[in-house]
């Protein structure tokens, strides 16, 4: 936390305000009380459940194929890494073996979504911080990972693409071809990014030093994702537990350094996150030269029957660690499916960065933290 | 040189037609110059919404607005004018009427009153002010009592946010703006815009306080920025930041009463922008000038005038879509670290190289 000086000698009343649920910089409708004393923030809490729609108890009551499109729901910005990690842990309860080519796939879908989730971050960051255009860059690139996924699976948004036995549909003639050259049209604009906004004056001296979580901390609070890798702990379970190909892949895992202010800041967090877009560019075009032939899609029954038993698989999403807990009772149906939601357990740790600062440091904290109300309500 | 205002002829003719007393066409032809900036800085204003629009749309890889009027969406600002007219008005419950219905008629008063001072050439002009710079800021600044009342009466916290900060950071910004433009009033000797923007012929035109003095070169850096603070421009929008404070001041003005903010907005910068080309940047002077006489110089003069100011006003809204906004307390420091000693320094620099060189 940065401390201020402040020297008050007039007896003054701390005011309240509500930040939210309408409001433009909680991404979604987050509502945090602040107890400010002028521009300070003396004290925060956050209020959330206003998008609650029982996800994970409408898990109990529809088949396991039905359940996928509420997966796409949590996190509406990286739907493809929702499904995987649901498809996960339906196979392991099932023992399915996938074919080689949707493994590869479901690689590609999830790093491009990761992609595009952290253009968003990236985008709405800059619009937190009072920068508008980034915003409309990072839209112009992920407009065209769009039309990607479009062409894959005919969705734009919530795709059900990735789903338990492999991948709903193979890659239409081209398509390949389409996405290395959006990989080398971003790889293009991410310079033009960082000169715009991430090394730009104002906006560093905006974010060094803000919102400081030390790695201790970041372990302590259960953080996971970039908000874990900007403290400086090199945890990614892509590298740390692989699942898919990811053993196989080279990649580096991008951790904060404190290169403009302390580690763990939130310019360290939003670096990761613009880091991480190159590592899976990378990745990408691994994949591309590796992309074997053959089926996209175990063979199996349309609706499922998975043996009782119970799992958990977990998957590096776009904002951390999204963990499916499923058991079922052997059937059509899961008597329990909980999920453990990356941006809710990354905003935990809200009401303990905000005291000591400043309102618009509250406003780059709380973007910085990078949460999807979707799926911290669920 | 011609003293009296364009009006003031018209005004003299029309009450000696009627066999008024010249008391009465002094009057008449302040009603005429009154009317004539008020229309004036409606449309400026509203093409100044409309270019900003633009700007921002094609810095942002869009098109802005296309469909209204034909031509690129011209008649966009007209339509907006149109629907904010039509538009119910609406009080917060609780807010104080008296308070919340003068704000923004304070606002935009202070900013139509700014333009009187305003000379386009040396023999356009309403009124020739002899403490021109002096009135454009002090009338302007009145327009902060406005924007702390719009805060305070719109019964919302984080309207008075808004309204504290734009406290804060324009009576901040008055310092270094105001030394910041006695460089030039020092080089010109006047605080009269026309007599100063006339001081700066010469080298055919190109005699400009920023290139006869490199103390007002630095002074214009520090006028611009401080002007972008005082405006309320990004990267100073802090008072309307709307991913902080929503919309800061003007949250709970809707239609008519918020444009009249809106209005003021854009007015505020190009009086602004006008001030520092009539201080700075030579006026209405620019080589080639003097080849013309008569009225054909002073239209010439008066486009000359307006399209620096253009030039400067497109910088702002270039600066707007660029770059991120600095924090509170970064503006405060700013301001009085930085700024103040800079416009200080730049003060006693000017006096001494005009004293010395």
């Amino acid at each position: 936390m940065t401390t201020r000086e402040i020297v008050v000698d007039v007896k003054t009343q701390d005011m309240e305000v509500n930040m939210g649920p309408q409001h433009p910089s909680t991404h979604g409708v987050l509502r945090v009380k602040l107890v400010v004393d002028g521009e300070i923030v003396k004290g925060a809490t956050p209020y959330i459940g206003y998008i609650h729609r029982c996800a994970e108890k409408i898990g109990e009551s529809v088949e396991w194929l039905q359940y996928l499109p509420y997966t796409d729901r949590y996190d509406y910005l990286s739907a493809m890494n929702n499904n995987l990690g649901y498809s996960l842990a339906v196979e392991d309860l099932m023992d399915l073996e996938i074919p080689e080519r949707a493994t590869w796939l479901r690689v590609i879908v999830a790093e491009m979504n990761r992609i595009g989730s952290h253009l968003i971050s990236f985008g709405t960051y800059g619009l937190d911080i009072g920068a508008f255009t980034p915003f409309f860059y990072a839209f112009r690139e992920r407009e065209w990972m769009m039309d990607l996924f479009e062409k894959l699976c005919g969705a734009r948004l919530t795709y059900s693409y990735v789903r338990p036995g492999g991948v709903f549909n193979d890659t239409p003639p081209g398509w390949l071809e389409d996405m290395s050259n959006w990989c080398d049209t971003l790889e293009e604009k991410w310079v033009e990014y960082n000169d715009l906004l991430s090394h730009n004056h104002i906006f560093v001296e905006r974010t060094a030093g803000i919102g400081v979580i030390s790695p201790d901390e970041a372990i302590a609070w259960g953080l996971t994702g970039p908000c874990l890798r900007g403290s400086g702990v090199d945890l990614d379970l892509r590298r740390a537990e692989p699942y898919l190909n990811y053993a196989d892949l080279d990649f580096d895992v991008v951790v904060g350094t404190g290169e403009k202010g302390e580690v763990g800041d939130c310019w360290d967090r939003y670096w990761v996150r613009m880091a991480e877009m190159i590592q899976s560019i990378r990745i990408l075009r691994q994949c591309i030269e590796r992309m074997p032939e053959g089926p996209v899609m175990a063979k199996m029954k349309k609706s499922l029957q998975v043996p009782e038993g119970e799992s958990y698989a977990a998957v590096e999403n776009p904002r951390g660690e999204l963990g499916h807990y499923l058991k079922s009772p052997g059937g059509k149906i899961a008597s329990r499916v909980k999920v453990r939601g990356p941006s809710y357990c990354n905003l935990s740790i809200l009401d303990h960065m905000l005291p000591g600062t400043m309102l618009a440091d509250a406003v780059a904290i709380i973007g910085s933290i990078d949460i999807v109300l979707g799926e911290v309500d669920r | 040189m011609n003293t009296q205002g364009a009006f003031h002829g018209l005004g003299q003719d029309l009450a000696g037609g009627l066999g008024l007393p010249g008391g009465i066409g002094m009057l008449i032809s302040a009603s005429i110059g009154i009317a004539a900036v008020m229309g004036a800085v409606t449309v400026l204003a509203m093409y100044l919404i409309w270019q900003e629009r633009k700007v921002a749309a094609h810095i942002q890889v869009r098109l802005g607005p296309m469909r209204v009027g034909g031509w690129h969406g011209w008649a966009q600002s007209i339509a907006d004018g149109i629907k904010l007219l039509m538009k119910e008005d609406l009080r917060p419950g609780g807010a104080p009427k008296v308070l919340f219905y003068m704000a923004p008629a304070l606002v935009l008063g202070a900013a139509l009153a700014t333009f009187v001072a305003l000379p386009l050439s040396t023999n356009i002009f309403i009124a020739d002010v002899n403490l021109g710079v002096f009135y454009i800021f002090g009338i302007g600044a009145l327009s902060v009592i406005g924007v702390i009342m719009a805060g305070w009466a719109s019964n919302n916290k984080w309207s008075v946010l808004g309204a504290i900060r734009e406290a804060a950071q324009v009576v901040s910004y008055e310092i270094p703006l105001g030394l910041s433009l006695l460089v030039p009033v020092l080089m010109h000797g006047t605080l009269s815009l026309r007599s100063a923007a006339d001081a700066q012929a010469g080298w055919a035109g190109m005699q400009w306080a920023v290139f006869t003095n490199p103390f007002a070169a630095i002074a214009l850096v520090l006028f611009f920025v401080a002007a972008l603070a005082n405006a309320g421009r990004a990267p100073f929008d802090l008072p309307e930041s709307e991913s902080e404070l929503v919309a800061g001041f003007h949250t709970e003005f809707s239609g008519i009463r918020f444009s009249f903010f809106f209005l003021a907005e854009y007015a505020h910068m190009f009086v602004v922008s006008a001030v520092g080309v009539a201080l700075f940047l030579g006026g209405w002077h620019l080589p080639g000038l003097s080849l013309l006489d008569g009225t054909a110089h002073d239209v010439a003069s008066a486009v000359i005038f307006i399209a620096k100011s253009w030039i400067v006003v497109t910088l702002m809204m270039v600066i707007r879509w660029t770059l991120p906004r600095v924090r509170i307390d970064q503006v405060m420091s700013m301001g009085y670290r930085y700024l103040t000693p800079i416009g200080l320094f730049c003060v006693l620099g000017a006096a001494w190289w005009e004293l010395y060189l």
